[in-house]
Protein backbone atom coordinates (compact mmCIF):
# COMPACT_ATOMS: atom_id res chain seq x y z
CA UNK A 1 0.00 0.00 0.00
CA UNK A 2 1.58 3.29 -1.33
CA UNK A 3 0.46 6.77 -0.14
CA UNK A 4 0.54 9.59 -3.32
CA UNK A 5 1.24 12.86 -3.17
CA UNK A 6 -0.15 14.84 -5.88
CA UNK A 7 1.91 17.79 -6.75
CA UNK A 8 0.66 18.43 -10.11
CA UNK A 9 0.51 22.17 -10.95
CA UNK A 10 2.41 23.18 -8.04
CA UNK A 11 4.96 25.54 -8.32
CA UNK A 12 8.76 24.99 -7.06
CA UNK A 13 9.36 24.45 -4.32
CA UNK A 14 5.69 23.39 -3.40
CA UNK A 15 6.58 19.70 -4.67
CA UNK A 16 9.54 19.13 -3.33
CA UNK A 17 7.88 20.39 0.38
CA UNK A 18 5.12 18.48 0.08
CA UNK A 19 7.24 15.36 -1.05
CA UNK A 20 9.64 15.57 1.67
CA UNK A 21 6.85 16.16 4.20
CA UNK A 22 5.08 12.59 3.03
CA UNK A 23 8.63 11.11 3.06
CA UNK A 24 9.35 12.42 6.76
CA UNK A 25 5.64 11.57 7.61
CA UNK A 26 6.40 7.63 6.20
CA UNK A 27 9.95 7.11 7.05
CA UNK A 28 9.95 4.04 4.50
CA UNK A 29 8.01 2.08 2.26
CA UNK A 30 6.14 3.25 -0.80
CA UNK A 31 5.50 7.00 -2.01
CA UNK A 32 3.78 8.08 -5.44
CA UNK A 33 5.13 11.48 -6.31
CA UNK A 34 2.51 12.63 -9.42
CA UNK A 35 4.62 16.43 -10.90
CA UNK A 36 3.48 17.62 -14.24
CA UNK A 37 6.51 19.20 -15.00
CA UNK A 38 10.55 17.91 -16.03
CA UNK A 39 11.26 20.40 -13.64
CA UNK A 40 9.45 19.29 -11.14
CA UNK A 41 9.90 15.50 -11.77
CA UNK A 42 14.28 16.46 -11.34
CA UNK A 43 14.09 18.37 -8.23
CA UNK A 44 11.79 15.54 -6.37
CA UNK A 45 13.64 12.74 -7.19
CA UNK A 46 16.98 15.01 -6.63
CA UNK A 47 15.64 15.64 -2.89
CA UNK A 48 14.27 12.37 -2.35
CA UNK A 49 18.00 10.56 -3.10
CA UNK A 50 19.46 12.93 -0.39
CA UNK A 51 17.27 11.10 1.78
CA UNK A 52 17.79 7.62 0.44
CA UNK A 53 14.90 7.32 -0.89
CA UNK A 54 15.36 5.24 -4.30
CA UNK A 55 13.36 5.95 -7.79
CA UNK A 56 12.13 2.62 -8.37
CA UNK A 57 10.10 4.06 -12.00
CA UNK A 58 9.24 7.01 -13.56
CA UNK A 59 5.93 6.12 -15.40
CA UNK A 60 4.87 9.24 -18.37
CA UNK A 61 1.44 10.05 -18.15
CA UNK A 62 -0.51 12.40 -20.32
CA UNK A 63 -0.67 14.83 -17.32
CA UNK A 64 3.06 14.63 -16.68
CA UNK A 65 4.81 11.96 -14.60
CA UNK A 66 4.20 9.47 -11.74
CA UNK A 67 7.48 8.85 -9.62
CA UNK A 68 7.49 5.82 -7.58
CA UNK A 69 9.57 6.54 -4.78
CA UNK A 70 10.38 3.09 -2.45
CA UNK A 71 13.17 3.56 1.04
CA UNK A 72 13.37 -0.09 2.89
CA UNK B 1 17.25 10.47 -21.87
CA UNK B 2 19.08 12.23 -18.85
CA UNK B 3 19.06 15.71 -18.61
CA UNK B 4 23.37 16.59 -18.35
CA UNK B 5 22.19 19.84 -17.44
CA UNK B 6 20.26 19.00 -14.65
CA UNK B 7 23.45 17.44 -13.10
CA UNK B 8 25.96 18.68 -10.58
CA UNK B 9 28.88 18.84 -13.58
CA UNK B 10 25.77 20.35 -15.80
CA UNK B 11 25.02 22.78 -13.46
CA UNK B 12 28.29 24.41 -13.00
CA UNK B 13 29.20 24.12 -16.17
CA UNK B 14 25.99 26.23 -17.10
CA UNK B 15 27.28 28.79 -14.36
CA UNK B 16 30.48 29.15 -15.52
CA UNK B 17 29.57 29.27 -19.21
CA UNK B 18 26.94 32.34 -17.98
CA UNK B 19 29.58 34.22 -15.90
CA UNK B 20 32.37 34.20 -18.65
CA UNK B 21 29.84 35.69 -20.99
CA UNK B 22 28.23 38.27 -18.55
CA UNK B 23 32.03 39.59 -17.88
CA UNK B 24 32.12 39.75 -21.87
CA UNK B 25 29.15 41.72 -22.68
CA UNK B 26 30.74 44.37 -20.31
CA UNK B 27 34.07 44.18 -22.48
CA UNK B 28 31.97 44.44 -25.61
CA UNK B 29 29.83 47.40 -24.20
CA UNK B 30 27.63 46.67 -21.54
CA UNK B 31 27.41 48.72 -18.32
CA UNK B 32 30.20 48.24 -15.83
CA UNK B 33 29.13 45.25 -13.54
CA UNK B 34 26.16 45.02 -15.98
CA UNK B 35 26.94 42.16 -18.43
CA UNK B 36 23.64 40.95 -17.59
CA UNK B 37 21.14 42.74 -14.96
CA UNK B 38 17.33 41.23 -15.74
CA UNK B 39 16.25 43.90 -13.55
CA UNK B 40 18.12 46.85 -15.22
CA UNK B 41 17.28 45.08 -18.48
CA UNK B 42 13.48 45.02 -18.18
CA UNK B 43 13.81 48.60 -16.80
CA UNK B 44 15.76 49.94 -20.11
CA UNK B 45 13.19 48.18 -21.99
CA UNK B 46 10.43 49.99 -20.42
CA UNK B 47 12.30 53.10 -20.87
CA UNK B 48 12.75 52.63 -24.98
CA UNK B 49 9.01 52.15 -25.11
CA UNK B 50 8.50 55.43 -23.43
CA UNK B 51 6.74 53.96 -20.12
CA UNK B 52 9.23 55.65 -18.25
CA UNK B 53 11.03 58.94 -19.21
CA UNK B 54 14.31 58.64 -17.30
CA UNK B 55 16.64 59.29 -20.26
CA UNK B 56 19.77 57.72 -18.95
CA UNK B 57 17.94 54.08 -19.01
CA UNK B 58 16.34 53.66 -22.31
CA UNK B 59 17.34 50.93 -24.31
CA UNK B 60 15.60 47.75 -25.49
CA UNK B 61 17.84 45.01 -24.44
CA UNK B 62 18.16 42.15 -26.63
CA UNK B 63 19.20 39.80 -24.02
CA UNK B 64 15.63 39.56 -22.49
CA UNK B 65 14.36 38.72 -25.51
CA UNK B 66 16.82 36.62 -26.30
CA UNK B 67 16.50 34.58 -22.33
CA UNK B 68 12.79 33.59 -23.63
CA UNK B 69 13.21 32.72 -26.99
CA UNK B 70 16.52 30.89 -26.66
CA UNK B 71 14.07 29.07 -23.17
CA UNK B 72 11.12 29.10 -26.00
CA UNK B 73 13.30 27.30 -28.37
CA UNK B 74 15.26 24.89 -25.81
CA UNK B 75 11.47 23.54 -24.42
CA UNK B 76 10.30 22.87 -27.84
CA UNK B 77 13.65 20.87 -28.60
CA UNK B 78 13.38 18.47 -25.40
CA UNK B 79 9.06 18.43 -25.58
CA UNK B 80 9.30 20.91 -22.48
CA UNK B 81 6.87 23.36 -23.60
CA UNK B 82 4.08 23.07 -20.73
CA UNK B 83 1.45 25.97 -21.36
CA UNK B 84 -0.46 26.92 -17.88
CA UNK B 85 -2.06 29.16 -16.08
CA UNK B 86 -3.82 30.34 -13.08
CA UNK B 87 -1.93 30.36 -10.12
CA UNK B 88 -2.38 33.67 -8.16
CA UNK B 89 -2.14 35.74 -11.41
CA UNK B 90 -3.06 38.71 -9.55
CA UNK B 91 -0.70 38.06 -6.50
CA UNK B 92 2.47 37.35 -8.84
CA UNK B 93 1.96 40.19 -10.69
CA UNK B 94 2.15 42.69 -6.95
CA UNK B 95 5.32 40.45 -6.26
CA UNK B 96 6.73 40.97 -9.51
CA UNK B 97 6.03 45.28 -8.98
CA UNK B 98 7.50 45.43 -5.89
CA UNK B 99 10.44 43.06 -6.90
CA UNK B 100 11.77 45.76 -9.14
CA UNK B 101 11.03 48.44 -6.78
CA UNK B 102 13.78 46.26 -4.11
CA UNK B 103 16.59 45.40 -7.10
CA UNK B 104 16.15 49.22 -8.17
CA UNK B 105 16.84 50.40 -4.90
CA UNK B 106 20.15 48.48 -4.83
CA UNK B 107 20.25 48.75 -8.17
CA UNK B 108 20.46 45.43 -9.64
CA UNK B 109 18.70 42.14 -9.55
CA UNK B 110 20.50 39.28 -7.71
CA UNK B 111 22.31 38.49 -11.23
CA UNK B 112 23.91 41.94 -10.93
CA UNK B 113 24.44 41.62 -7.10
CA UNK B 114 26.89 38.68 -7.97
CA UNK B 115 28.36 40.14 -11.12
CA UNK B 116 29.20 43.59 -9.12
CA UNK B 117 30.99 41.22 -6.64
CA UNK B 118 32.96 39.38 -9.05
CA UNK B 119 34.22 43.01 -10.80
CA UNK B 120 35.14 44.33 -7.09
CA UNK B 121 32.00 46.25 -5.95
CA UNK B 122 31.80 45.66 -2.24
CA UNK B 123 28.61 47.07 -2.31
CA UNK B 124 27.35 43.83 -3.38
CA UNK B 125 28.38 42.56 -0.27
CA UNK B 126 25.14 44.44 1.41
CA UNK B 127 23.17 43.52 -1.81
CA UNK B 128 23.68 40.20 -1.39
CA UNK B 129 23.37 39.84 2.56
CA UNK B 130 19.85 41.79 1.87
CA UNK B 131 19.52 39.03 -1.32
CA UNK B 132 20.04 35.66 1.74
CA UNK B 133 17.51 37.82 4.85
CA UNK B 134 14.63 38.12 2.35
CA UNK B 135 14.97 34.59 0.70
CA UNK B 136 15.40 33.45 4.31
CA UNK B 137 12.23 35.32 5.34
CA UNK B 138 10.66 34.09 2.47
CA UNK B 139 11.61 30.08 3.23
CA UNK B 140 9.98 30.70 6.83
CA UNK B 141 6.53 31.32 5.12
CA UNK B 142 6.92 28.51 2.92
CA UNK B 143 8.01 26.15 6.55
CA UNK B 144 4.34 27.62 7.56
CA UNK B 145 2.27 26.72 4.32
CA UNK B 146 2.75 29.42 2.20
CA UNK B 147 1.58 28.03 -1.48
CA UNK B 148 -0.15 30.18 -4.66
CA UNK B 149 -2.40 27.56 -5.47
CA UNK B 150 -2.56 25.36 -9.00
CA UNK B 151 -1.76 25.90 -12.60
CA UNK B 152 -4.15 24.91 -14.90
CA UNK B 153 -3.11 22.99 -18.45
CA UNK B 154 -4.12 25.78 -21.38
CA UNK B 155 -3.91 26.30 -24.82
CA UNK B 156 -0.53 26.54 -26.74
CA UNK B 157 -1.33 29.78 -28.10
CA UNK B 158 -1.75 31.32 -24.10
CA UNK B 159 1.72 29.95 -23.81
CA UNK B 160 3.07 31.35 -26.67
CA UNK B 161 1.68 34.66 -25.93
CA UNK B 162 4.73 35.98 -23.89
CA UNK B 163 7.13 34.31 -26.18
CA UNK B 164 5.38 36.77 -29.23
CA UNK B 165 5.41 39.69 -27.41
CA UNK B 166 9.45 39.82 -26.84
CA UNK B 167 9.26 38.29 -31.00
CA UNK B 168 7.51 41.65 -31.20
CA UNK B 169 9.86 44.07 -29.34
CA UNK B 170 12.74 42.49 -31.61
CA UNK B 171 10.52 43.57 -34.77
CA UNK B 172 10.63 46.88 -32.86
CA UNK B 173 14.13 47.10 -32.50
CA UNK B 174 14.76 45.67 -35.72
CA UNK B 175 12.47 48.63 -37.39
CA UNK B 176 13.61 51.27 -35.04
CA UNK B 177 17.47 51.22 -35.58
CA UNK B 178 19.47 53.31 -33.12
CA UNK B 179 20.82 56.47 -35.38
CA UNK B 180 23.97 57.82 -33.81
CA UNK B 181 23.17 60.75 -31.44
CA UNK B 182 19.80 60.86 -31.51
CA UNK B 183 17.11 59.87 -28.88
CA UNK B 184 14.55 58.93 -30.83
CA UNK B 185 14.20 56.71 -33.46
CA UNK B 186 10.25 56.11 -35.04
CA UNK B 187 9.19 54.81 -32.03
CA UNK B 188 11.65 53.83 -29.56
CA UNK B 189 13.65 55.85 -27.22
CA UNK B 190 17.12 55.47 -26.97
CA UNK B 191 19.54 56.98 -24.32
CA UNK B 192 22.31 59.22 -25.57
CA UNK B 193 24.29 58.80 -22.33
CA UNK B 194 24.31 57.05 -19.10
CA UNK B 195 23.74 53.39 -18.72
CA UNK B 196 21.43 53.38 -21.32
CA UNK B 197 23.57 54.46 -24.04
CA UNK B 198 26.13 51.77 -23.29
CA UNK B 199 25.31 48.25 -25.23
CA UNK B 200 27.32 45.40 -26.83
CA UNK B 201 26.20 45.44 -30.55
CA UNK B 202 22.87 44.41 -31.11
CA UNK B 203 23.59 40.61 -32.65
CA UNK B 204 25.81 39.78 -30.12
CA UNK B 205 23.78 40.87 -27.40
CA UNK B 206 21.00 38.63 -28.99
CA UNK B 207 22.99 35.60 -29.67
CA UNK B 208 24.42 35.89 -26.04
CA UNK B 209 20.62 36.12 -24.89
CA UNK B 210 19.39 33.17 -26.89
CA UNK B 211 22.15 31.02 -25.89
CA UNK B 212 22.03 31.99 -22.17
CA UNK B 213 18.40 31.36 -22.49
CA UNK B 214 18.83 27.93 -23.86
CA UNK B 215 20.90 26.88 -21.37
CA UNK B 216 19.71 27.80 -18.73
CA UNK B 217 16.13 26.05 -19.80
CA UNK B 218 17.61 22.86 -19.34
CA UNK B 219 19.78 23.56 -16.09
CA UNK B 220 16.86 25.29 -14.26
CA UNK B 221 19.45 28.03 -13.43
CA UNK B 222 18.09 29.96 -10.64
CA UNK B 223 19.95 32.73 -8.40
CA UNK B 224 17.19 32.89 -6.17
CA UNK B 225 16.51 28.98 -5.52
CA UNK B 226 20.22 28.74 -5.01
CA UNK B 227 20.04 30.25 -1.29
CA UNK B 228 16.45 29.01 -1.43
CA UNK B 229 17.30 25.71 -1.40
CA UNK B 230 20.21 25.59 0.64
CA UNK B 231 18.10 27.21 3.26
CA UNK B 232 15.52 25.44 2.51
CA UNK B 233 16.63 21.88 2.50
CA UNK B 234 20.26 22.15 3.18
CA UNK B 235 20.82 21.52 -0.91
CA UNK B 236 23.76 22.72 -2.79
CA UNK B 237 22.93 21.85 -6.25
CA UNK B 238 21.62 25.30 -8.02
CA UNK B 239 24.04 27.10 -5.32
CA UNK B 240 27.14 25.31 -7.05
CA UNK B 241 26.01 26.90 -10.32
CA UNK B 242 25.77 30.51 -9.03
CA UNK B 243 29.38 30.22 -6.63
CA UNK B 244 30.23 28.92 -10.44
CA UNK B 245 28.76 32.10 -11.90
CA UNK B 246 30.73 34.65 -9.31
CA UNK B 247 34.38 32.85 -10.10
CA UNK B 248 33.86 32.14 -13.79
CA UNK B 249 33.15 36.10 -13.73
CA UNK B 250 35.81 37.19 -11.16
CA UNK B 251 38.35 35.07 -13.38
CA UNK B 252 37.19 37.09 -16.69
CA UNK B 253 37.07 40.27 -15.09
CA UNK B 254 40.82 39.60 -13.88
CA UNK B 255 41.72 38.86 -17.85
CA UNK B 256 40.50 41.90 -19.25
CA UNK B 257 41.15 44.37 -16.74
CA UNK B 258 37.48 44.42 -15.89
CA UNK B 259 37.97 43.75 -11.69
CA UNK B 260 38.43 46.98 -9.64
CA UNK B 261 37.95 46.52 -5.94
CA UNK B 262 36.57 49.06 -3.43
CA UNK B 263 33.35 50.59 -1.94
CA UNK B 264 33.01 53.99 -3.87
CA UNK B 265 33.14 55.32 -7.61
CA UNK B 266 31.79 51.81 -8.21
CA UNK B 267 29.76 52.05 -12.02
CA UNK B 268 25.86 52.69 -11.21
CA UNK B 269 26.34 51.66 -7.64
CA UNK B 270 25.24 53.70 -4.47
CA UNK B 271 27.37 53.25 -1.36
CA UNK B 272 24.43 53.18 1.22
CA UNK B 273 25.11 49.80 2.47
CA UNK B 274 22.13 49.92 5.10
CA UNK B 275 19.51 50.56 1.67
CA UNK B 276 21.55 48.04 -0.58
CA UNK B 277 20.92 45.34 1.97
CA UNK B 278 16.99 46.58 2.26
CA UNK B 279 16.40 46.85 -1.23
CA UNK B 280 17.46 43.45 -1.15
CA UNK B 281 15.54 41.92 1.40
CA UNK B 282 12.33 43.29 -0.21
CA UNK B 283 13.37 41.58 -3.84
CA UNK B 284 14.38 38.65 -2.33
CA UNK B 285 11.00 37.67 -0.38
CA UNK B 286 9.14 38.86 -3.11
CA UNK B 287 11.39 36.04 -5.64
CA UNK B 288 10.94 33.64 -2.94
CA UNK B 289 7.03 34.17 -2.82
CA UNK B 290 6.81 34.29 -6.61
CA UNK B 291 9.32 31.22 -6.85
CA UNK B 292 12.06 32.35 -9.00
CA UNK B 293 14.63 34.70 -9.58
CA UNK B 294 13.63 37.44 -12.68
CA UNK B 295 15.71 35.48 -15.13
CA UNK B 296 13.98 31.96 -14.14
CA UNK B 297 10.70 33.77 -14.30
CA UNK B 298 11.75 34.54 -17.98
CA UNK B 299 13.17 30.93 -18.48
CA UNK B 300 9.84 29.61 -17.23
CA UNK B 301 7.76 32.48 -19.21
CA UNK B 302 9.15 31.20 -22.38
CA UNK B 303 8.38 27.09 -21.47
CA UNK B 304 4.48 28.22 -21.40
CA UNK B 305 4.49 29.39 -18.11
CA UNK B 306 1.57 32.02 -18.05
CA UNK B 307 1.99 33.08 -14.31
CA UNK B 308 5.66 33.63 -14.64
CA UNK B 309 4.92 36.15 -17.57
CA UNK B 310 2.44 37.86 -15.49
CA UNK B 311 5.44 38.43 -12.73
CA UNK B 312 7.51 39.68 -14.77
CA UNK B 313 4.50 42.38 -16.49
CA UNK B 314 4.62 43.59 -12.97
CA UNK B 315 8.32 43.51 -12.92
CA UNK B 316 7.83 45.90 -16.24
CA UNK B 317 5.16 47.65 -14.15
CA UNK B 318 7.16 48.33 -11.52
CA UNK B 319 9.78 50.07 -13.48
CA UNK B 320 7.44 52.46 -14.93
CA UNK B 321 6.35 53.29 -11.25
CA UNK B 322 10.09 53.36 -10.08
CA UNK B 323 11.17 56.44 -12.13
CA UNK B 324 8.03 58.01 -12.55
CA UNK B 325 7.50 58.00 -8.84
CA UNK B 326 11.31 58.68 -7.75
CA UNK B 327 11.55 55.47 -6.05
CA UNK B 328 14.80 54.21 -7.80
CA UNK B 329 18.42 54.54 -6.54
CA UNK B 330 20.93 56.47 -8.63
CA UNK B 331 24.37 56.61 -8.36
CA UNK B 332 23.71 60.03 -6.27
CA UNK B 333 21.74 57.61 -3.71
CA UNK B 334 18.15 56.97 -2.96
CA UNK B 335 15.24 58.00 -5.09
CA UNK B 336 13.06 60.95 -2.93
CA UNK B 337 10.26 58.28 -2.35
CA UNK B 338 12.42 55.44 -2.33
CA UNK B 339 11.84 54.42 1.57
CA UNK B 340 8.32 54.81 1.21
CA UNK B 341 7.97 52.54 -1.42
CA UNK B 342 10.33 49.66 0.32
CA UNK B 343 7.92 49.67 3.44
CA UNK B 344 4.79 49.76 1.34
CA UNK B 345 6.61 46.53 -0.16
CA UNK B 346 7.43 44.93 2.66
CA UNK B 347 3.67 45.18 4.22
CA UNK B 348 2.71 43.79 0.95
CA UNK B 349 5.08 40.81 1.28
CA UNK B 350 4.09 39.99 4.50
CA UNK B 351 0.29 40.32 3.90
CA UNK B 352 0.52 37.82 1.25
CA UNK B 353 2.93 35.98 2.65
CA UNK B 354 0.96 35.68 6.07
CA UNK B 355 -2.59 35.61 4.56
CA UNK B 356 -1.71 33.14 1.93
CA UNK B 357 -0.98 29.45 3.70
CA UNK B 358 -2.85 26.65 3.56
CA UNK B 359 -3.57 24.95 6.88
CA UNK B 360 -2.09 21.47 7.22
Amino acid sequence: MSTTVDARGLSCPQPVLDTLKQLQRQQRGEVIVLVDTEASKENVIRAAASRKWQTQNIDHQDSGYQILLKKD
Amino acid sequence: MKNFFATRPGIIGVGTIIGVLAALLQYWGNPGNMGICVACFERDIVGAIGLHRAEVVQYLRPEIIGFVLGSLVASYLFKEFRPRLGSAPVVRFILGIFAMLGALIFLGCPWRALLRLSGGDGNALFGLAGLIAGIWIGTLFLKSGFNLGRSEKTYSSAGWLFPLSMLGLLLLLLFNPQIPGTSKSGVLLYSLKGPGAMHAPLAISLAVGLFVGFIAQRSRFCTMGAFRDLLLFRQMHLVSGVMALVVAAFVTNLMVGQFHPGFSEQPVAHTLGLWNAAGMVLAGLAFTLAGGCPGRQLFLAGEGDGDAAVFVFGMITGAGLAHNFGLASSPQGLGPNGITALVVGLLVCLFIGFTMRQKA
